[in-house]
């Protein structure tokens, strides 16, 4: 009882981070499954084939790639425009700026299936062609509104004073954005970039409505859902996962050596000569 | 450290008429001031006055609402920050998170093109010691070696007036102690004019050549700091740079060089020479530490002409050097009394009677 009471945080914690896993770790897993029947969903025999032949189902690999395609595409379209908007509401005044800071968050708040829908009424309206471009469109417009939060905060948190101090030190204005704005803000922005894209790859309701024809991967697995899902789909989440995972870990790892290095010079009296002697 | 010392001319700044207002509010309110080339100049004043205000005209980083900014001959009002032969210390170092020591020392080299800044930028690193730390960030110095890192990055571009806005202002006692001798080294060393802008009157007392008193926006007195405190021209200075005891009266009369001065229904006299008020009534004043504490019966050991004013003891603290006395006059005004511990012996307690008195030299007069 008395271990039980000391210990039960600890396997609270084990017991949540195991309900966190269990689905990724049965994904990971079966991605090396040879499947019983047409579902891939309970273990029959160890098999590499959904990663030798990765790309062996007709339709599995086009689709990844075009998700890609788009994701890249439209999360650097909108870390660009994301990023000079963000610039805008925060270093000018002008008209309609509070009304900007408000609608930028609308997509946001806009349920997917509403906008979705809205697009593809929109596209049609127009007689837009469906398919990549208008994904691509739609993937923008949503992202827009993350990159600019994300850069606005970054921007907001700079200290003037820096800009200030570049100016004083002879650089024009267009030194003082290329030395130390940008530099400044750059980590704000790829961050954007990265969630854009992840944002981007991920989505399937807004893509599924203006996609057409085109299948992207997440409409893929959906279609392919209907009718087994093949093991390269496990294999190719596996991969998107470890992507994901090797991304976030090296931020961290970096980010832990430079804390690192600060603790050090602060601990070592050596390395900090606080009073100078002359 | 031939390549740091300033081999060209430098020459005086001059404000003349400066305003600036922010909406109705008027920070900084009609300055007019010469700055003499190499000194070091303190400008003095509680926060909020407009100090940082002057400073950021000056740096160009705020535009003045009228009046000229000039540097010898030459009218630098317009120009912009990037283009004027200043540079600035700021209150919070505003060092560049993301170079380091080196690059943020060699910054303003680089903007202005020129090609080899290593030697440059290695010898400043000497001149504030901190050569063994030119890979480090800013992030990894502690206070008052990033405070020696503004200094240095502002100080390697040779500008004619270097700005610190309350420089010391974020370190502890002890260091900023230390700071001011070194500081005051370095200005020494490169004798580039130094405006120096601070809240702390021992601070510009001990570093300054001149120090100009600013209060609402406005300078209320300019000179050597022992010349500002001896011989203070208005209230608001004689209190900000030190203590003062001031007394209202109203001159009735003359005595050769001297003013009689009628308060409290006693007489004080005082130089005319030292009395800047322009009417007739006017505040008397005398620092603490130029009066004599006596006991009440010693009345007539106080020399023939001195000040005098009676009263009785109120508060006695001892601070190892000094004594400070609150005595109460008869008129209920409590005044300050700085005795320095020389005697052993007795001191005055708390309602002893008392007479106290000071020499008319070391009185002044005020407008009122
Ligand atoms: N950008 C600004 N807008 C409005 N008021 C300002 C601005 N900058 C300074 N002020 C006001 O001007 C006055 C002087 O400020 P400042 O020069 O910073 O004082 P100090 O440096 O002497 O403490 C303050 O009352 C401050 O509130
Ligand atoms: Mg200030």
């Amino acid at each position: 009882m008395k271990w039980l009471r000391s210990h039960l945080v600890g396997i609270i914690a084990i017991l949540v981070l195991v309900y966190l896993f269990v689905p990724i770790a049965v994904v990971m897993i079966l991605s090396f499954n040879k499947p019983a029947g047409k579902f891939n969903v309970s273990w029959n025999e160890f098999s590499l084939d959904g990663w030798t032949n990765i790309c062996g189902v007709p339709g599995v690999c086009e689709s990844f790639l075009t998700s890609i395609q788009i994701g890249v595409v439209s999360s650097l379209a909108a870390t660009v425009l994301g990023t000079l908007i963000a610039f805008a509401l925060v270093r000018y005044r002008f008209r309609g700026r509070s009304t900007t800071n408000l609608l930028i968050f609308l997509p946001m708040a806009t349920p997917e299936v509403v906008m979705g829908a809205s697009l593809l009424a929109l596209f049609l309206n127009l007689q837009f062609p469906l398919g990549q471009t208008t994904i691509i469109i739609a993937h923008i417009m949503f992202i827009i509104s993350f990159v600019v939060v994300t850069v606005k905060a970054r921007l907001q948190g700079m200290d003037p004073r820096l800009e200030e101090a570049a100016r004083d030190l002879y650089a024009s204005p267009s030194q003082t954005f290329r030395y130390v704005t940008f530099p400044l803000v750059l980590p704000g922005i790829l961050g954007a970039a990265l969630l854009g894209f992840a944002l981007s790859f991920d989505d399937f309701i807004i893509s599924f409505f203006n996609a057409g024809t085109l299948v992207t991967f997440p409409i893929y697995i959906w279609g392919a859902a209907q009718r087994g899902i093949p093991v390269q789909v496990n294999a190719l989440a596996t991969i998107v996962f470890i992507s994901a995972l090797v991304i976030v870990l090296v931020i961290q790892v970096r980010g832990q050596m430079k804390r690192k290095a600060l603790s050090a010079a602060v601990v070592n009296p050596a390395a900090i000569d606080v009073l100078p002697r002359s | 450290m031939s390549t740091i010392t300033n081999a060209r001319n430098i020459e005086d700044l001059r404000l003349e008429n400066l305003v600036k207002t922010f909406g109705d509010f008027v920070a900084v309110d009609d300055v007019t001031l010469t700055i003499p080339a190499g000194s070091f100049f303190a400008l003095l004043g509680a926060s909020g006055c407009g100090k940082t205000t002057t400073l950021r005209m000056i740096a160009g980083l705020e535009d003045p609402t009228s009046g000229t900014i000039k540097v010898g001959n030459a009218d630098i009002t317009r120009l912009r920050a990037f283009q004027r032969p200043v540079n600035t210390v700021f209150q919070s170092y505003a060092l560049f998170p993301h170079l380091d020591i080196f690059e943020n020392v060699a910054f303003g080299l680089r903007r202005r093109g020129i090609k080899d800044v290593t030697p440059a930028v290695e010898a400043m690193l000497e001149l504030v010691e901190l050569a063994p730390m030119a890979r480090r960030k800013p992030a990894q110095l502690s206070g008052g070696q990033q405070q020696r890192v503004a200094v240095a990055r502002a100080l390697i571009n040779q500008p004619d007036v270097l700005l610190l806005d309350e420089p010391l202002g974020a370190l502890d006692l002890k260091l900023r102690r230390q700071m001011q001798i070194e500081l005051k080294r370095i200005q020494t060393e490169v004798g580039t004019t130094f405006v120096h802008v601070t809240h702390d009157q021992e601070e510009a007392m001990t570093m300054a050549d001149t120090v100009a008193v600013m209060n609402a926006g406005r300078i209320e007195q300019m000179g050597h700091p022992a010349d500002v405190y001896e011989l203070p021209k208005t209230a608001f200075v004689a209190n900000f740079l030190g203590q003062a005891n001031l007394f209202g009266g109203s001159i009735s009369g003359r005595d050769g060089e001297d003013l009689v001065v009628a308060t409290h229904g006693i007489s004080m006299r005082l130089p005319s020479s030292r009395n800047s008020a322009s009417e007739s009534e006017l505040l008397v004043g005398v620092r603490p530490e130029k009066i004599t504490i006596l006991d009440a019966i010693d009345v007539g050991k106080i020399p023939t002409g001195n000040n005098v004013v009676t009263g009785t003891v109120t508060d006695v603290s001892y601070t190892g050097v000094s004594t400070q006395y609150l005595v109460e006059a008869p008129w209920g005004q409590v005044l300050n009394v700085f005795e320095q511990n020389v005697i052993v012996g007795d001191r005055s307690e708390v309602g002893d009677p008392v007479v106290v008195h000071w020499a008319p030299e070391h009185t002044f007069g005020l407008g009122s």
